[in-house]
């Protein structure tokens, strides 16, 4: 799983018939410093997540479809999990820790 | 799931037989402000995508499950056509790359 | 399999429920002489592993096959606590 921000939502009308009915967040995974951990994915939402919640995600298949009752759909991220809080040990947190709480 | 654009078509004659009357599209993957990221590849359509259309595409086996119950050889997939992206990148961890997106993402 | 450290916790309220009652750890990944490595993971603890700690993940759909994590959403498990890592002699610059 990784620490990733919600930054958007993804409208689609023509998706996979397996899509119909799924909220589709745009999500941008985050280093343990808080910076960005490569580009901006498109995930399935299975915990009520909103834009600016930092969130955990899966990036393996199984999980991803099973967490929104989807099996053996064409899914590969989901959105599992909004974090509350997030404990570093001292040398991993950044400076002026990590910001957990929803942003924007 | 990937953002990405449509860039392109593969005809091929000679292929898996699993793959007879499959569309195959050369996508190049972007990002939100719909900047080029990374390398472009080829995926099947499971939503009759066309040239130059915003997409979001899956990737792995995971991909090859859109055309259950037939057993289609691919890792990349087309899933979903875009109709609209409303990106929020604010607060401190608002890095939204600086260069102005690039005309058309193609 | 990798060996990781145990470096924080995350604490989720809102989640699938297949989680409830899981302990997520934040791993580093290390090389076999202890270094940390770039990169890290949201891991599911099945050890009772402790901060700090050296572990052994398995990533994938294996790590569904840990102990109370069949069939629920997880792509990394902890699933051993290292004691000690031992590593042979490294060869000399020399070729022969």
């Amino acid at each position: 799983m990784l620490i990733s921000r919600v930054i958007g939502e993804v409208v689609a009308t023509r998706k996979h018939e397996s899509h119909e009915g799924c909220k589709l967040l745009l999500v941008q995974p985050l280093n343990l410093d808080g910076s960005n951990r490569g580009d901006a994915l498109v995930a399935v939402d299975a915990a009520g997540a909103g834009v600016g919640d930092l969130v955990l995600l899966v990036t393996e298949g199984f999980s991803a479809m099973t967490s929104v009752q989807r099996p053996q759909s064409p899914i590969d991220m989901a959105v599992i999990g909004v974090i509350d809080a997030l404990d570093l040990g001292p040398e991993w947190t950044p400076p002026g820790g990590f910001p957990v709480q929803k942003i924007g | 799931m990937y953002l990405g654009r449509v860039v392109g078509r593969v005809w091929s004659t000679i292929k898996h037989p699993s793959l007879e009357g499959h569309r195959l599209l050369v996508v190049q993957p972007v990002s939100p402000e719909l900047r080029p990221t990374g390398k472009a590849i080829v995926a099947t359509d499971a939503t009759g995508a066309g040239a130059g259309e915003l997409i979001y595409w899956c990737r792995g086996k995971e991909s090859s499950f859109a055309f259950l119950p037939e057993e289609i050889t691919t890792d990349f997939c087309i899933v979903g056509i875009v109709d609209e992206l409303r990106v929020r990148r604010t607060g401190p961890l608002a890095s939204a790359p600086a260069a102005p997106p690039a005309a058309g993402g193609d | 399999m990798i060996l990781a450290r145990v470096v924080g916790t995350v604490v989720a309220t809102r989640k699938d429920p297949r989680l409830e009652g899981k302990k997520l750890l934040i791993l580093k990944p290390v090389s076999p002489q202890g270094k940390e490595e770039a990169g890290y993971v949201v891991a599911v603890d099945t050890v009772s592993a402790g901060s700090r700690e050296l572990v052994i993940a398995v990533s994938g759909s294996s790590a569904r096959m840990a102990e109370g994590c069949k069939d629920h959403p997880v792509d990394t498990a902890i699933i051993g606590i290292v004691d000690q890592v031992s590593l042979d002699e490294p060869r000399s610059g020399k070729q022969s």
